[in-house]
């Protein structure tokens, strides 16, 4: 019984685990920028840029006021 | 098209959009999804900042997402005009950035936007169509 509880908490465990690093490659839930040129070209920035640190300001702005 | 047509429009095809500011070049509300009108000036002052403050060594941007947590904001300008969207968390961003330009090139065209707007509805309409008859 003790043995089986503790596969099942090791398994948990590793699918907790697995989830964790898949969200955070795959980038899900990040808050990020994504600038798009004539040229074609497009630039993203994530969280923590310099960029963003003067984009999210303004978006959040844009967010708020729509909301209110 | 006016740009209070085309806006409204805008909000009909696309289900992801919460509001929708329409605005010139300088900035000057041209027509808004909001009731409030202070309110709808200041998104289309904050959504040329932000289009500024995106400019790089290519220029100026002609697009912009950003997306948060709690929401999304979506930037288009053709360079006279800007589209400025707000949405839910985790929209298509392909298909709301195709729609916010498709309400711009109508909200600029005179004559053959009813025409345009009629056929963008169509093809809405006959994608969905499947769906629908699959789901019967």
């Amino acid at each position: 019984m003790k043995r089986r509880l503790a596969a099942g908490l090791v398994a948990l465990g590793s699918l907790l685990g697995a989830l964790a690093i898949w969200r955070r490659r795959s980038g899900a839930g990040k808050d990020h920028a994504d600038v798009y040129f004539a040229d074609g070209s497009m630039v993203s920035f994530a969280e923590g840029s310099d960029e963003a640190a003067r984009l999210f300001p303004i978006a959040r702005r844009i967010l708020a006021q729509a909301r209110s | 098209m006016n740009a209070a047509q085309a806006l409204a429009d805008l909000v009909e095809v696309s289900s992801q959009i919460e509001s929708a500011v329409l605005a010139d070049g300088s900035g000057a509300v041209l027509a808004s999804t909001l009731g409030d009108e202070a309110r709808a000036q200041a998104i289309a002052t904050e959504a040329r900042g932000l289009l500024q403050g995106a400019a790089g060594p290519a220029g100026e941007p002609t697009q912009v997402e950003v997306a948060f947590h709690e929401g999304c904001v979506f930037v288009v300008t053709d360079g006279e005009r800007l589209v400025a969207a707000v949405t839910g968390r985790d929209p298509t961003a392909g298909l709301v950035f195709y729609d916010l330009k498709t309400c711009l090139r109508l909200s600029a065209e005179e004559a053959p936007a009813k025409k345009a707007a009629t056929s963008t509805r169509s093809r809405r309409k006959k994608a969905a169509e499947p769906e629908a008859a699959d789901e019967a």
